[in-house]
């Protein structure tokens, strides 16, 4: 039966964690997900949930706490934000090359220099090659639905999973949600019997040890099947998902892209915003259509570019600068996926909302208008552009 | 509330006063009514004292929109002084509603509005949250004028619903639920009008 309630995106991962009663939590809170730690203690406090609480001086404890505990054979949780994420930088490796399914729940929030609060993808994206899958959402109901499939994912494929939600935006904004009561969750996410683990005294084994050149690169390539292979995993948890919720998931969502002649790529939050601009160009005649990357670990290559093969011109917007002179991740990833068609479409790329920028409706239509111009003339310009930034006499 | 319409709501606080706290108020009752609701704050270096701007959009519809709101329906200034220093009727559509905690004639305050034209409610929330509390909690009250303003729930529902949330909350303090209580009752009676010219309503 689904439960209406209103919630933050924050307190939907608390109460997610709440369901799914992990073993194990290792807590640093930061901003802006001290709110799920804050939440989940009192579960714990109220005796709604018996996870043991660890509670540490650093993040890269709290990871450490986590990988200790999900070697012993334990369901270990943590969440965290921008410099906290930063701070776990070298156990994000230890995690995922010892094969640790951890399940990490990111609100998402600028990297510091300078130092800022809000909300951009610098933080994930910074440590997308580190071996975990990444999964991110739009609002409160997305996270909520995206935590209680992580485990189910992450300890099947044995790889260390990220739940990603924009920060303040989703996290610290009170909309409805449909939740699931506990049982059915309790069934869906099932206990974890993990195959080989440090308690178990029949199989004594060391996690962690050097990685001597001769193995080093088996285990890498082993990382890396495995990151080929979750995709059908998580297709797979979420049709299981779907049938007891009614809420469908894919790798991404594609709005209103069946006819579409341009369509921009994005992810979390500002699709929303997207969708309600596609709605009224829609309505004014525009042939237009937006995709929200839900898994941007493991890329959807072969599926984002099917779906895009019959655009004409298409925007990537990214919300972090990779400093790559040529574009953000998101981009460097859709424009590699579009390689390999016939017909491409001409592709640009927006670095977008960084460090909390809002975007809005007119920032939609102003990149649609581009993209029409495009696709009449053929003519991309400039690839690798900014928008919402203000003109250098308006920042004086 | 007229249907399919979103309403979007801005509100003007300074840190401490509880501005965030009944813009989530008013997504919970709202909620309460069976509408889809949005309540946010604005998050920057806070720190008490400091201004705060905090959203609600309410509707029939799901709301997917999660920009800022720029162009609000109402405007409801918790602190008088924020007149001075932030342009609260930004935006403010000519025929929306500001909505302002201030012992003053709505009439008065004009001047300090800039080109805005539309209709100034005042209601003296601080002298209410004193008469009925005994200190300056003006956002309850705040938060009542808005119901009562913006009819964007019915506010017969809204007293009940608040009176039910009220008595859970402060089960061992019901001298706390009568206080609230009567604030947010006065509050509706006490708005005072500047309406646009040539205006119903």
């Amino acid at each position: 039966m689904a439960i209406k309630e209103r919630m933050s995106g924050n307190e939907a991962v608390a109460y997610a964690m709440r369901q799914v009663r992990p073993d194990v939590m290792g807590a640093f809170p930061i901003t802006p997900s001290t709110e799920i730690p804050q939440y989940f203690s009192k579960y714990i406090a109220d005796g709604k949930v018996d996870t043991d609480f660890v509670a540490v001086e650093s993040e890269h404890s709290a990871m450490s706490v986590c990988i200790g505990a999900a070697a012993a054979g334990a369901r270990a949780i943590t969440a965290t934000s921008s410099a906290g994420l930063a701070f776990m930088w070298e156990l994000l490796y230890v995690a995922a090359s010892s094969r640790l399914p951890i399940t990490m729940a990111v609100v998402n929030r600028a990297l510091t220099g300078p130092i800022n609060i809000n909300n951009d993808h610098s933080d994930s994206m910074g440590c997308r090659d580190a071996g975990w899958i990444q999964i991110y959402a739009e609002d409160n109901q997305e996270v909520y639905d995206n935590y209680l499939q992580a485990m189910p994912i992450s300890e099947y494929c044995r790889i260390p999973i990220m739940i990603c939600q924009d920060g303040f935006i989703t996290s610290h904004a009170v909309q409805n949600i449909e939740l699931l009561d506990d049982d059915t969750v309790a069934d869906f996410v099932g206990e974890y019997q993990p195959e080989h683990y440090l308690l178990n005294a029949k199989e004594p084994l060391a996690v962690g040890p050097y990685g001597v050149s001769p193995y080093y690169m088996e285990i890498k390539k082993g990382q890396a099947e495995a990151m080929k292979a979750a995709g059908t995993r998580i297709l797979e948890v979420a049709e299981a998902f779907e049938k007891i919720s009614g809420r469908k998931y894919g790798f991404f969502e594609a709005y209103r892209m069946e006819d579409a002649e341009t369509a921009v790529v994005v992810i979390g939050s500002t699709a929303g915003t997207g969708k309600a601009a596609v709605d009224q160009l829609r309505a004014a005649g525009k042939k237009v259509g937006l995709i929200k990357v839900r898994v941007f670990r493991p890329f959807p290559m072969k599926e984002l570019a099917a779906a895009l093969s019959h655009v004409k011109a298409v925007a990537v917007m990214d919300k972090s600068e990779g400093f790559s002179a040529c574009g953000g991740p998101l981009f460097a990833e859709t424009r590699s996926a579009l390689y390999d068609l016939e017909n491409r479409p001409k592709a640009i790329n927006y670095v977008y909302g960084l460090g909390g920028r809002d975007v809005t409706i007119d920032t939609f239509e102003e990149i649609f208008d581009e993209l029409a111009h495009i696709a009449e003339t053929g003519e991309v310009g400039e690839v690798y552009r900014h928008i919402g930034v203000r003109e250098q006499e308006a920042v004086k | 509330m007229e249907k399919n319409k979103t309403v979007e709501i801005r509100w003007h606080g300074r840190g401490g006063q509880g501005a965030k706290t009944a813009c989530l108020l008013l997504a919970d009752v709202a909620f309460s009514s069976g509408k889809q609701v949005q309540g946010f704050p604005e998050y920057g270096p806070e720190r008490m004292g400091a201004p705060i701007t905090a959203y609600n959009r309410i509707s029939d519809e799901v709301n997917r929109v999660h920009s800022n709101i720029y162009n609000p329906d109402y405007v409801v200034v918790v602190d008088e002084t924020l007149l001075h220093t932030v342009d609260v009727t930004a935006g403010l559509s000519q025929e929306g509603t500001i909505i302002i905690n201030s012992p003053k004639e709505p009439a008065e305050l004009r001047p300090l509005l800039g080109a805005y034209q539309g209709h100034i409610c005042t209601v003296d929330a601080a002298d209410i949250s004193m008469r009925t509390l005994g200190k300056n909690f003006p956002n309850t009250p705040m938060l009542a004028a808005t119901v009562a303003v913006s009819q964007v729930i019915d506010p017969k529902r809204f007293v009940e619903d608040m009176e039910a949330s009220l008595k859970h909350k402060f089960a061992t303090k019901p001298q706390v639920v009568a206080g609230n209580m009567e604030a947010l009752k006065l509050a509706m009676e006490e708005i005072k009008w500047d309406r646009k010219e040539g205006k119903k309503s």
